[in-house]
This record gives C-alpha cells, structure tokens and sequence, in this order.
C-alpha cells in the first residue's frame, strides 16, 4: 500500500475474544494452555510480540539452569516459606504455593518437547540431558546445582518452548514486531480493559484490540538506572536490555493496583558480564572473598543478626548476602573475588581426568549458554578459571517480579489455600478488592486484566518454568471469563484518531521540527528517546539510591527525584522519533519513567529499609517489623498523572518459623 | 560485544526484504542496508545500536552465512579474544580463542527432538472444562504437587 508511509500509518482494527500480549516463557505457557481449554468454543485469540517468539524474553539466550523445580521431596510449603524468606517476610504465600505445586508439569513438558536435563546415575555421576537417562516424569534425577535449582543444555530453552507455543496458536493467531504500548479502558465501564494499541516496527501500520481479556506479560524492567558500563557495555545488562517495564507501566496506567514496587533486585555477578555465579557457589562450592581471601559471609556474619529473622535462615535474604559483601566494598577492602582456582582445585582431587575434563566444560557452559558476553571478557582477560580468579561487583538494579524479586502487580490467587477474604490496614481505596481472590486467577484489580511471569508481584523465585506455569494458570481463568462474558461487547473509551496521533506523537514531532536546526539530535523542540533515558538514568542513579551511592537515598534526595520525575514525564511528551526503531525506544522509555516513579513512590512510602544491601532509606536505616510487615501498593491516575501509595496486611498461609529451626 | 557483520559473507538474505538476524533480534538492532547509503555497503545487514546489544547471540547463531560475529565491548573488554559458535540442529559447537591465543573448543548438545517435530497436544487428553477453576492443568504431566495440607495454617 504506497499510500502509507512514515507518520502516515495504516489503521488495523481488529476484535479478538483474548489477546496475550509479550512472548516470553509466561505467554508461550499461556498460549500452550489456552488453545486446549478454547477448544470447542469459538473464542478468538491472538498473540502479539515485540520481538520473535523464538529469541524474545529473558530466555531468548538460552539458560544453564531451571531455578524452580520442587521435585518430589519437597513441599510447595517449603518453596513458599524460601520464597518469603529470600524477599525479607513479605510475599503472597496464595500465589507462591500456588506457583509451587504446579511448576513441575511445565517442566515435564519442556524435557517431553526435547529440552536437554542433566541427570545423575545411579553412581552419583553427572551427565548431560543428551544421553537418555530416564525422563524426570518417570523418575529421573536431576543435577540438583541447589535446592530449587536443577542444571540443563540450555541454548535452545526458548526456541524449544516458542515452538510448542507457535504449534499451538498457529500462525494467524501471531503477530511479531508489533509492539503494545497502551491500554485502553472500556467506555462504560472504566474499571476494565477493552483493548490494546500498538504499532509495527516493520511497517508503518497501527495496531487497534479490541478484546474480553488480555494477557500482559511483557517483562521486568531494565536500564531505569544507570548502568555501570555507560559505553558499548551499556548493552550488557544483567536482565534483558529490551525489558523496559511495559508491564508494569501499561497495567498501572489503566488503573491497575501495584504491589511492592519499591522491591528491587540488585544481582552480585561476575564483574561486567554480569556471568551468573548459582552453579560457581552451589555446584562447584566456590567462596567469594574480599581482596584479603576472606571469605564475607562467615567474617560479617554477626550483621545478620541486625535482621531477625531474615538474617538467621539456613539461607540468609539474597539482599543480606549482598549487606555483607558491601560491607567489604565500602571498609575499602576490595575487590571482590570468586575463588574459582581453590574451587576447581578441590574438585579435582576427588575427580578421575575424564571428570576434570567434563567439569571445565559444565564451567564454560554455564556461560555459553546464557551469558556469552561474559566469555567474552573471560577470553579477552586471558581469565581461565582454573588459574585466574574472577572479580565479582553487585550490578545496578533491575525490577522484576520472576527472578529473586518481588514487585509488581496485585492479583488474584487462589480460593483453596486460606487467603484473607478481607483487608485490615485502613486506608486501602474503596474501589479495590479486600480480601486476597477476587475470582479469577492471575487477574489484576482492572477486570479483564490479567498477568504472569514478571508482571505479578509479591512472590517472586518463579524464573522461567515458574513463569511458563503462571502464564497457564492465567491461560485457564482468562478461557473462564471470556466464557462467563461471552455477550459483553468491549469498547473503546478514546477513539481510535486519538489513539493513533497519541501512539505518533514523536514521530508528527520529529517531522514538524526536524528542519529547524542543521544538527538532527541538538533540537531545543524534541529530546532523543537516548537522551531521555540517559537523564532518567542518571536522576536514578544519583538519587534513588543507585551504584553512585553504594544504594543509598533519604527523604531528602528522593523529593529532589520527584520533582526532577516530573519535569522528565512533562518532556517525555516531546521526544522524537526519526523512524520506526526510534519509536520503538520512545515509547519503551515512556514505559521506563513510570515505572521509575512507581519504584521512587514506593521507597518514600515505606518508611525503613526493607531490603539492606539492595537499598538503604539513610533516615530510615532499619527493619521495622512492628509497622511495616506489609505491603506497600500504589494505583496510578492516569487523568491526574499522580499515584496514592497505601498498606495492605501481611498474612501467613505457611508456618514460617520452620525457616529457623 | 556488539555483534559485527562481515562485509565479505554477508550476502543480505539474498535480496530477500528481511533478513534472518531482523527477523531474530529481541532488540530490534539488525538492519538491511538496501542501498548502501547507511554503511557504504549495499545489501549487507548491520548492528543500528551497537551500545543496546545485550550480546544474545540471536543473530550469530541463526546467519545462514556465518557472516556475524562479535566484537567484545570496547569499553571494557582488552581486543583480541573471540567466542564463535556454530549452532547445528541438535548441538552447538563454541570456538573460543583467548588474547594469549589460547584456544578452546566445546560441544553442547541444545535439543534431544527433531528441529520442528514437536506435536504440542498428540496424546494428551481434551480439557475437562468441569475442572476448569480448579487447580491443575488440562494435562498432568506426572508434577503436579498436591503438598501437604497441613502446612496450610489457615485452613
């Protein structure tokens, strides 16, 4: 069609009965389980994804492990009380439970579909999954590189789970490249979603839903803080750089309720390559030492003690791990080191040559197959593990609701697990569900919004079988309401001119004002979406208790964030975008700026320092256990552009005080 | 380590509007430069944001021509190392070469099935749609974890 062109789009409106939006591990679940349970209603679906589905997501890498599989062994319980344990007390026992005692059968099905599991014989000896030893369904053992943990040939995860998922739908229920940058609420009934617009970063088109139910489950968010590496290196984030907080972002801009945004993750890796270190600390059993080889978490551990209970586990918070190593950083006794010669070299006594030779490669796999570019460094620093050792450095943070992190959005959970049918803290706004389940599984507090994966909050620990699994559960509650609102016609409360000029607003911007200066990116009419990002990052970082302050903020600093946050949201409106891979990053840093201020919000809200090690509050250095054991959850006004930030009540549904026996 | 394309194997999909790493990159960094006017180099794809790659190796692994690789960051790594692979249908194959040039290979298998084989629902049974708010899914797969009700102390 010649006649469309750039900032002239052509307008696709289509109607479906549910739209899964992101194609990661949660909405690959989704579309795996969905299909089954539409069968034989006529329910229309369709999946849209930025990306493709065989490289999009935080697996498109590949893994060397599966972080959550509970085997036969271990009790969903148990998996819940670790999960609120590592995330400082304060998670939905319902959906972590609930998570717990379904993730094994999406894992079943990755082997059944021809994921490689390591499995141990029946003399204790690993071998890869190539080799045809019994599947886990009929018994097999796995490498266990932890409690949770079981180690895979990872490269191909995703590209394995995409394919069951593309089989399922079909390829006219997919639509790649095109990417959801909004919700929009229903006409009559503000309280629900009714549809979704986006655009084609391939072709100048414009994507119109109309739907009953959708699935948001675009991922966490990255790069809201300055990175450590601010050249090429930017790139190498530990969590996927294209995570720009759509989830999050999209779902509180129609209304719906967040949970503990001011939770983070603030990962300690290997050094720039941000290389994962589980298998260097579980499988090869390597210390971390400060420069002096002492190892920190046994010389600090008396500083676990300032955090009962959380301190005093078997396994101490992640966040309290990384306490103690900054410990170190901070006294001036760095750099950090993963004392991976002792370990190899301990290893090896015990291990005949062919064992040696079989455990350098498990060594460099565990790169390869989820993390080349910190090989990369390993190669271009001549760093063999065997007789150099590796530094290692907490990361800038990243927010994320899958993997040892915990924020994001308010769903519902399960009936059967004894979940608060009401709500004790006063304060919570009247429009919002009390108790803990409000009908459908994985649905957010905006009727036909639902979540899986990084977009639900308060459990954290699903990673990627965990997010697979929620993403099915969604699959079965969504089938259920579009069925129980089979003759509800959404519509649209924004036409969609409105919706299309406000999806091309940069691009109308750049046209209008490009010719006004002789240098494209130095305009005082437009800001670059780079730019942007860079002064958000830079307003993060220095502020919001990013690496330039060892995670540190006050009261004080994060109101001078908050008025810097608004100027940016106000000129966020004026970003350009030269083309259509320039709109795409536009509208991913819009995303990113709300998703910053929810975090900021949230960490002025909460009046101690919940997580030590991943932030501190400087005026508020401390566990207050007597007033906020709690959630801190927020909704935004999309009209007003403000957020009101309340409590809700912590409830146990597992016994925790087995954590410290 | 902002992947590269060679000028000399990259042959742009031949003439084909998308190439293999647009069609793959989650970050939307691969562009085919039709004319020329963009690198000098007409018909040959190239990394748009260098400084955004997350060195996935999406890109790398899927060119038909081998014809991209992987230049560490600048602004960290020291020049000299590379880590190639050749990624087949049921392994892949790594050729890593240290600065001091040293050199190391490795082989890991990526998928037990056929490339394209998987029959997401042969065998498994039809949803029970009686069972649909219940927990579990439409198929058991041997791992659901019914738990211990007694943990639950709320019940």
């Amino acid at each position: 069609m010649s006649e469309y062109g750039f900032g002239n789009p052509e307008v696709v409106e289509e109607e479906v009965d549910i739209l899964l939006i992101g194609g990661g591990m949660a909405c690959c679940g989704a579309a795996f389980e969905i299909m089954r349970w539409a069968e034989g209603t006529d329910l229309k679906i369709k999946l849209v994804d930025k990306a493709a589905m065989d490289r999009s997501g935080a697996v498109a890498q590949g893994l060397s492990a599966i972080n959550t599989y509970i085997g036969t062994e271990q009790d969903p319980a148990d998996y819940a009380r670790m999960v609120s344990n590592d995330l400082m007390g304060i998670t939905r026992d319902d959906l972590a439970y609930d998570l717990g005692r379904h993730v094994d059968e999406s894992v079943h099905l990755f082997e059944e579909w021809g994921l490689p599991i390591w499995k141990t014989d029946e003399n204790g000896e690993r071998h890869d999954g190539s080799k045809g030893l019994p599947a886990l369904k009929d018994g097999g053992k796995p490498v266990r590189s932890g409690k949770w943990q079981i180690m895979i040939n990872g490269e191909s995860y995703k590209w394995i789970v995409a394919e069951a998922a593309k089989k399922a739908l079909g390829t006219d229920r997919i639509a790649e490249r095109v990417f959801i940058v909004k919700l929009v609420n229903d006409k009559n009934d503000p309280s629900r979603v009714a549809g979704a617009v986006g655009f084609s970063t391939r072709d100048h088109k414009v994507f119109v839903y109309k739907f009953k139910a959708c699935l948001l489950a675009a991922g966490g968010c990255v790069n809201i803080f300055r990175p450590r590496s601010v050249g090429e290196g930017t790139g190498r984030a530990w969590y996927p750089v294209w995570n720009a907080g759509s989830t999050y972002s999209m779902a509180a801009e129609a209304g719906a309720e967040l949970t503990l945004m001011e939770n983070r993750f603030v990962p300690a890796r290997f050094k720039d390559g941000y290389g994962p270190v589980g298998a260097w600390f579980l499988l090869f059993k390597s210390k971390a030492t400060n420069a002096f080889g002492e190892v920190y978490m046994d010389k600090n551990k008396e500083m676990l003690n300032d955090y009962p209970p959380y301190g005093q586990a078997a396994v101490p918070a992640s966040c309290l791990r990384n306490h103690l190593m900054l410990k170190e950083m901070k006294d001036g006794r760095g750099p950090i080191w993963m004392d991976t010669v002792t370990a190899l070299a301990n290893l090896k006594e015990t291990l005949s040559p062919r064992e040696v030779k079989h455990l350098e490669a498990e060594a460099w796999e565990d790169f390869l197959d989820m993390c080349v570019g910190q090989c990369g460094i390993w190669v271009g620093e001549n760093v063999e593990p065997e007789k150099k050792n590796s530094e290692l450095m907490p990361t800038e943070p990243y927010l994320l609701g899958s993997h040892s992190g915990c924020c994001g959005i308010w769903v519902s959970g399960p009936e059967d697990l004894g979940a608060p049918t009401e709500e004790t803290e006063a304060g919570v706004p009247g429009h919002l569900p009390s108790g803990w389940s409000w009908g459908y599984r994985g649905m957010t507090t905006v009727k036909g919004l639902f979540t899986a994966g990084d977009g639900v909050g308060a459990s954290g620990h699903k990673f990627s079988s965990g997010s697979h699994a929620e993403g099915r559960l969604a699959a079965k509650s969504m089938v259920k309401f579009a069925l129980d609102n089979k003759d509800w016609k959404p519509e649209l409360d924004t036409d969609v001119n409105t919706l299309v000029e406000e999806i091309y607003k940069p691009v109308r911007t750049f046209m209008e004002h490009k010719d006004y200066t002789t240098a494209i990116d130095v305009n005082p009419n437009y800001i670059t979406p780079k730019m942007l990002q860079f002064r958000l990052q830079k307003i993060m970082d220095e502020y919001v208790a990013g690496v330039a302050t060892y995670y540190t903020t006050n009261e004080h600093m994060l109101a001078v964030a908050e008025e810097k946050l608004d100027m940016l949201k106000e000129d966020a409106e004026k970003m350009r975008a030269k083309d259509l891979h320039e709109l795409l990053r536009a509208w991913e840093n819009y995303h990113r700026i709300l998703t910053a201020e929810a975090h900021m919000k949230h960490i002025q809200f909460r009046q101690e320092s919940r997580y030590p090690g991943f932030y501190y509050r400087a005026d508020k250095n401390f566990v207050d256990e007597e007033n906020w054991h709690c959630f801190v959850n927020s909704i935004y006004d999309k009209t007003t552009k403000k957020w009101t930030v309340f409590k809700r009540a912590h409830v146990d549904l597992v016994d925790k005080s087995k954590l410290f026996k | 380590m902002p992947t590269f394309v060679r000028t000399d194997k990259c042959d742009g999909c031949k003439g084909q509007d998308k190439t293999a790493c647009m069609y793959i990159c989650p970050h939307d960094l691969m562009k085919l430069d039709k004319d020329g006017s963009e690198t000098g180099h007409a018909m040959r794809a190239f990394n748009q944001e260098p400084e955004q790659c997350w060195e996935c190796y999406s890109c790398v692994k899927i060119c038909p021509q081998q014809a991209i690789e992987a230049r560490h960051y600048a602004d960290i790594v020291p020049l000299g190392g590379s880590v190639q692979p050749l990624r087949g249908s049921d392994s892949i194959m790594w050729t890593i070469k240290f600065r001091n040039g040293t050199l190391k290979r490795f082989k890991f298998p990526i998928r037990t099935t056929p490339e394209g084989s998987i029959d997401p629902y042969a065998g498994k049974p039809a949803a029970d749609m009686s069972k649909i708010t219940e927990p579990g899914f439409f198929c058991q797969e041997n791992g659901y974890r019914p738990g211990d009700r007694s943990e639950l102390i709320r019940l």
